[in-house]
């Protein structure tokens, strides 16, 4: 309470601008948002598999530009490296080893759709109600930027050095968790899939030991 | 620029996620739509670490921890899916019931004893109903062992 009474208190006084006139970062914003909002509705709702990941590059892509019109560009630039670059192309990656189908599958979605559908649609009115209820007088200054990759990287190896190490030490324990899940199944569908499965067997727990 | 554009925007993308993941069927398009909740969580806290004019910039930091976070889960949760792939030959998250209780099961008996044998047989494998496939979990049971 006494923060936003501060935050009101110095930002509605540093940016008088009216509700409904909108400035240019405004406008290119809510256009931006848009093209994100439409990508992931579409990402949730097509029934081509394959379309999905390719929707989800266009929703993250423009939250990148979000974050760029938001001033934040190193974070922007992560985003395109990892969730367009890496993130996708993993989901990519599974789409074609579950041997999803190309064309469009009518099983996409489950049988709790309408339920889902209200939720999704009770959840979305509570929240923008809250949400633009609250936040109603509040203005971002972005005049000087906030997020430069010179700040960032000061700021993320000076005060925040444990948590990136910790950070790292959970990336690594990732890789191993995915290495032997992997392993282990492609061992056992080796001794599933061999006719001398015993033998099979007894070598690759040799080879394990 | 108003604070309600980017948090409305995030509220959105969030109940958009939400819908995907309550309403697909495939668990890698489940995993898409958790993306696009985490992604709406980062757009907040970019969003406020802006306003908030943040010393340590820990929105920032926090959104970069977050991304690092995601990009483990998607890994660690693709192993799992193709994990459940291979053993099952499919990847629809509402054919995997063998832990839950039917409401028309009736006996019950016959279910609760399979699927627990099962699970005894092999805790890494649960629940593959038919007997020579239980009797081949035993065997790997006992070359694991």
């Amino acid at each position: 309470m006494t923060l936003a009474a501060a935050g009101h208190g110095t930002l509605a006084a540093a940016a008088p601008q009216g509700f409904l006139s909108p400035t240019g970062v405004e406008i290119a914003f809510v256009l931006v948002g848009l093209v994100t909002l439409g990508a992931a509705v579409v990402t949730v709702t097509t029934r081509q598999l394959v379309h999905a990941a390719l929707w989800l590059v266009v929703a993250l892509g423009g939250l990148a530009v979000e974050y760029l019109l938001l001033t934040a560009e190193f974070i922007a630039w992560v985003q395109v490296l990892i969730y367009v670059g890496s993130v996708v192309v993993l989901l990519l990656f599974g789409l074609m080893l579950t041997r999803a189908p190309i064309g469009r599958s009518p099983d996409a979605d489950s049988g709790n759709r309408p339920v889902a559908l209200a939720v999704a649609l009770a959840a979305a009115g509570a929240l923008v109600w809250v949400v633009a209820d609250a936040f109603r007088t509040q203005w971002i200054d972005l005049d000087k930027p906030q997020g430069t990759t010179d700040v960032t990287g000061s700021i993320l190896f000076r005060h925040w050095v444990l948590p990136f190490e910790a950070l790292s030490v959970l990336l690594l324990a990732a890789l191993v968790g995915a290495i032997v899940l992997s392993r282990r199944n492609a061992a056992r569908s080796d001794r599933d899939g061999a006719p001398g499965g015993r033998t099979g067997a007894g070598d690759s727990d040799k080879e394990q030991r | 620029m108003h604070l309600a554009y980017p948090a409305v925007l995030a509220v959105l993308l969030f109940c958009v996620g939400l819908y995907g993941v309550l309403a697909r069927r495939n668990a890698i398009l489940v995993l898409m739509s958790v993306e696009l909740m985490l992604n709406a969580v980062n757009l907040n806290l970019v969003a406020f670490d802006v306003w908030l004019r943040d010393a340590l910039h820990a929105g920032q930091a926090l959104t970069l921890f977050t991304i690092a976070i995601a990009a483990a889960e998607i890994g660690i949760g693709l192993a799992i899916v193709l994990a459940v792939y291979r053993n099952r030959g499919t990847s629809a998250v509402d054919d995997l019931r063998d832990t839950a209780e039917l409401p028309d099961d009736g006996g019950d008996g016959d279910g609760g004893t399979d699927s627990e044998g099962a699970a005894a047989d092999e805790p890494d494998e649960p629940g593959k109903p038919d007997g020579p496939a239980a009797g081949k979990a035993s065997q790997k049971a006992e070359a694991t062992a």
